[in-house]
C-alpha cells in the first residue's frame, strides 16, 4: 500500500499545502518573493531519502537491466531479451506469477478477515495487541529462517511430516515431496503475506467511523447495505493497494525459495541466481539482467492493471 | 661522435638505474634470492632460483588466498591444514560452496584488492573458458602429469578425480545395484543430487553417468534427463540439495555426487555406504589455475608445486579422489597404497565429457532439465 498510494498521498498534500499558502500564510497583500529559503527548505529536506532512493535503488536498477542489453565483450546485442521468450522462462515467469497471484489474493482474504474478526474487538485489549505485535514481527519473517522452519516442520523428516507418518498413518509426500517445487512455495509464502495484509489493511478498517453505521441504521439501511455501499467503497482503495503490495512482496521474493528449491530454478529469482551462478550453462550472466528486466515490466503492467482498478474504486471520492 | 656515444651510454645507465631502483622499492626480495624476480611472471620455480627461493618468497608474502575450498571436499581441509603448517603461511579460505563460475567473479570484482583469489580450483567447462585470468606455471614435477591433462604452458592442470557415485543409508534402503532399482518403492523420496544440473558441475556428472548407464552416450544427455524425469514421477526423486546436513538428518538417502563427497560422508554419517554402478564410471578432473592478478603471486605459485608433490597428491587419494600424477606415483613407489587400497582402483570404462559434449550437454539441460523435473 505504501508503494501505491504514495501519488495520491503526496498530491493531497501538496493541494493541502498550496491552499494553505495562499489562504494563511501568504496572505494576498503581500508581495510574493520569488525564491525563498522557505519554499526550497522542504525539497531540502527530501534530499537525504532522494540520494538513498538514487544511490540505493535508481542506479543499481539502470547498470543490472543495462547488462541485459550487451554481449560478455561489451556488444550491442538483443539475445538476452529474446532468450526470455523461450518456453522455459517464460514458464518460470508464469510460475512466478501465479505463485504471487495465488499468495497475494488468499493472503489478503485471510487478513481482511483476520482485521473483521480483531475489530469485533477491544483496541487496546490484550488479543489484539498481540496480534498486532505478533503480525508485525511476522511479516518480517522470511528467507532462510523461513525455509528452514518449514523444512524443520514438514521437511521430508520434519517433525510434523514423521508424526503424521508414524501415529496416524498418513503420507503427506505419497506423491513426491512437494514442498521443494513451486507448489510448496505457497504455504512458506502464506505465512509471511497474511500478517502483512493484517499490520497494512488494520489502519483502514479502524478508519471505518461509528457515525456512518449509525447514519445507515438511521435511514433504514441494514447491515448488508452497510457493508455493501459504505464499507466496501470506502475500503476498496486500500484493499487493492494491499494487494499489489502482498503481490510484489511474493514476486520479489528471493531467499526463501532459494533456500527450499534447488532444482529447475522454477521462478524467474531463480533463473537470475542460475544465470549469475551456474558453471555448467556458461556465458548467460548478461542474461540476469535482461530477466530483471522482465520481472520490472510484469510490475509496470501489474501497476497500471491497479491503477486503472484504483481509479474506478475511488471514483466517488470526487 | 665520441660526445654523442657517451651520452647514450648515460642515458641507458641512467634508465636502467631508474628501471632497477624501481624493482627494489616495490618487490619484497626475499633474502638469499639472486637479483630482483617478478613473481607474477614466473612460470616455473626457476625464476626464483629453485623451490627454496620459491618457498622464501612465498614466506615473505606469508599469505595465501584460496576461494570455493570446502574442508569436506576432497581433503582440502587437511590439504590447507598440512600447507599452513608447512610453510608458515596463512591459508585465507573464502566462499567454500560457490560455484566455479563465481570463483571467476571473484577476481573480477575484486581485482586489485589484496583479498583476491590467489588460485582457482575449476570445473573443466570453466577453466576452458576463463583462460584469461590464468598465468601460466609449471611445477617442478610437471613431467610427472601426462599430457592430456594439462595446458601445455600451463595456464590450467587437471589435479584431481573422482567418480560418479551412489552414497546410500544402509540402515534404510537396500543397495542400488542399477539405475533401474532406483526407480523402485523402496526409494520413495530418497533420490538427491548435489546441486542443480543446470548450474553444479557434481549434479551434471549424475546425469551424463545416467545417460551411460541407460545406454546412451556423452553425445547425448537425453537418456539421463528421461530417467530424472520418470524418477521425479515415480515421487522418487527429492530436489533437495544434498549436503552432508541433510545426509545426516536422513532427507536424502540416496545421493549421487562425487566418491570423494560420498566418502568423506561415509566417515562421519554411520551406515553411509559408497558405491558405483557396474559398467561406465564417469570421471572429470578439476584443474588448478593461478590468477594473473594474484596478490600473493609465489605464494600462489607454492601452492601449486604442494597441491603436486605426493605429499598432497596422497591426501587427496585420503579423501577419496584419484589425483592427476597417480600413476607416477605408482611408479616411483610414493602413493599411499593402504588409501588407494581403501577407495579401490578406478576400473571399467572411464568417460568424460569433451568440451563440445559438455555445451551440447548444457544446452539441454538448460532447455530440458527444468520440465523432466517440474
Amino acid at each position: 500500500m505504501t508503494v501505491a498510494t504514495a501519488p495520491v498521498v503526496a498530491s493531497d498534500a501538496a493541494e493541502a499545502g498550496s491552499h494553505k499558502n495562499r489562504s494563511r500564510r501568504h496572505p494576498l497583500s503581500a508581495p510574493r518573493p520569488r525564491f525563498s529559503l522557505g519554499r526550497l527548505l522542504p525539497y531540502l529536506a527530501l534530499t537525504p531519502f532522494a540520494a538513498y532512493v538514487l544511490i540505493f535503488l535508481a542506479v543499481p536498477t539502470v547498470l543490472a537491466v543495462a547488462t541485459g542489453f550487451f554481449t560478455e565483450d561489451g556488444a550491442f546485442t538483443f539475445a538476452n531479451i529474446t532468450g526470455i521468450f523461450t518456453p522455459t522462462v517464460l514458464g518460470t515467469f508464469w510460475s512466478s506469477f501465479w505463485v504471487s497471484a495465488v499468495t497475494a489474493v488468499a493472503g489478503a482474504i485471510i487478513g481482511a478477515l483476520v482485521c473483521y474478526a480483531l475489530l469485533g474487538l477491544k483496541p487496546d485489549g490484550v488479543i489484539r495487541t498481540v496480534v498486532n505485535s505478533a503480525s508485525s514481527v511476522f511479516a518480517q519473517f522470511g528467507g532462510v529462517m523461513l525455509a528452514f522452519a518449514f523444512i524443520a516442520a514438514i521437511g521430508s523428516q520434519g517433525l510434523i511430516t514423521v508424526f503424521l507418518s508414524d501415529r496416524l498413518g498418513i503420507n503427506i509426500y505419497e506423491n513426491g515431496v512437494w514442498l521443494y517445487q513451486v507448489p510448496g512455495l505457497l504455504l512458506p509464502y502464506l505465512y509471511f503475506q497474511v500478517p502483512l495484509m493484517i499490520i497494512t489493511f488494520m489502519p483502514a478498517l479502524e478508519g471505518l467511523k461509528v457515525q456512518w453505521a449509525e447514519a445507515n441504521a438511521t435511514l433504514g439501511g441494514t447491515r448488508f447495505t452497510y457493508w455493501t455501499r459504505i464499507a466496501a467503497p470506502v475500503l476498496a482503495p486500500s484493499f487493492f493497494g494491499t494487494l499489489l503490495l502482498l503481490f510484489a512482496n511474493a514476486f520479489s521474493s528471493y531467499a526463501t525459495a532459494a533456500a527450499l528449491i534447488s532444482q529447475g530454478s522454477q521462478i524467474v529469482p531463480l533463473q537470475i541466481r542460475s544465470a549469475l551462478r551456474s558453471e555448467t550453462v556458461l556465458g548467460r550472466e548478461n542474461m540476469a539482467g535482461a530477466l530483471a528486466l522482465g520481472m520490472i515490466v510484469v510490475m509496470v503492467v501489474v501497476m497500471w492493471g491497479y491503477s486503472v482498478l484504483q481509479t474506478r474504486a475511488s471514483r466517488w471520492q470526487r | 661522435m665520441f660526445k654523442k656515444r657517451t651520452l647514450g651510454a648515460a642515458a641507458i645507465i641512467a634508465a636502467a638505474a631508474i628501471t632497477l631502483s624501481a624493482c627494489s622499492s616495490d618487490s619484497s626480495t626475499p633474502a638469499g634470492s639472486t637479483g630482483d624476480i617478478d613473481a607474477t611472471t614466473a612460470t616455473s620455480a626457476e625464476a626464483f632460483g629453485g623451490v627454496d627461493a620459491l618457498v622464501e618468497a612465498a614466506k615473505a608474502e606469508g599469505q595465501l588466498n584460496v576461494i570455493a575450498l570446502p574442508d569436506n571436499w576432497a581433503n582440502y581441509g587437511a590439504i590447507k591444514a598440512l600447507f599452513e603448517e608447512k610453510y608458515g603461511i596463512t591459508v585465507n579460505s573464502a566462499d567454500p560452496d560457490i560455484s566455479s563460475a563465481e570463483e571467476i567473479q571473484a577476481a573480477d570484482n575484486l581485482k586489485g584488492q589484496d583479498t583476491a583469489p590467489d588460485v582457482f580450483d575449476l570445473g573443466t567447462a570453466v577453466a576452458l573458458a576463463s583462460t584469461d585470468y590464468f598465468a601460466p606455471y609449471q611445477v617442478s614435477n610437471w613431467a610427472e602429469i601426462p599430457d592430456e591433462n594439462k595446458e601445455s604452458t600451463g595456464l590450467w592442470v587437471n589435479d584431481y578425480t573422482g567418480s560418479m557415485s551412489i552414497g546410500y543409508d544402509s540402515n534404510s534402503v537396500p543397495e542400488p545395484t542399477s539405475l533401474e532399482d532406483l526407480l523402485g518403492d523402496d526409494y520413495k523420496g530418497a533420490v538427491a543430487l548435489n546441486g542443480d544440473p543446470t548450474q553444479a558441475g557434481a549434479a551434471f556428472a549424475a546425469v551424463g553417468l545416467a545417460a551411460v548407464q541407460s545406454g546412451g552416450t556423452l553425445d547425448d544427455f537425453t537418456p539421463g534427463i528421461e530417467f530424472f524425469g520418470e524418477l521425479n514421477k515415480a515421487g522418487n526423486f527429492i530436489p533437495v540439495d544434498a549436503t552432508q546436513a541433510t545426509i545426516a538428518s536422513g532427507e536424502t538417502k540416496v545421493v549421487f555426487d562425487w566418491s570423494y563427497n560420498n566418502l568423506a560422508v561415509a566417515s562421519t554419517v554411520d551406515g553411509w555406504k559408497v558405491t558405483t554402478l557396474p559398467g561406465a564410471a564417469y570421471t572429470s578432473y578439476y584443474n588448478q589455475a593461478i590468477s594473473k592478478d594474484a596478490p600473493h603471486p609465489a605464494a600462489a605459485r607454492l601452492w601449486q608445486e604442494f597441491l603436486f608433490s605426493p605429499e598432497a597428491q596422497n591426501l587427496f587419494i585420503t579423501g577419496g579422489a584419484y589425483p592427476v600424477t597417480l600413476q607416477a606415483m605408482t611408479d616411483a613407489a610414493t602413493v599411499d597404497t593402504d588409501a588407494l587400497s581403501a577407495i579401490g582402483e578406478l576400473d571399467g570404462e572411464l568417460v568424460t565429457p569433451t568440451e563440445e559434449q559438455s555445451e551440447g550437454a548444457a544446452t539441454l539441460l538448460a532447455s530440458d532439465w527444468a520440465a523432466a523435473i517440474g
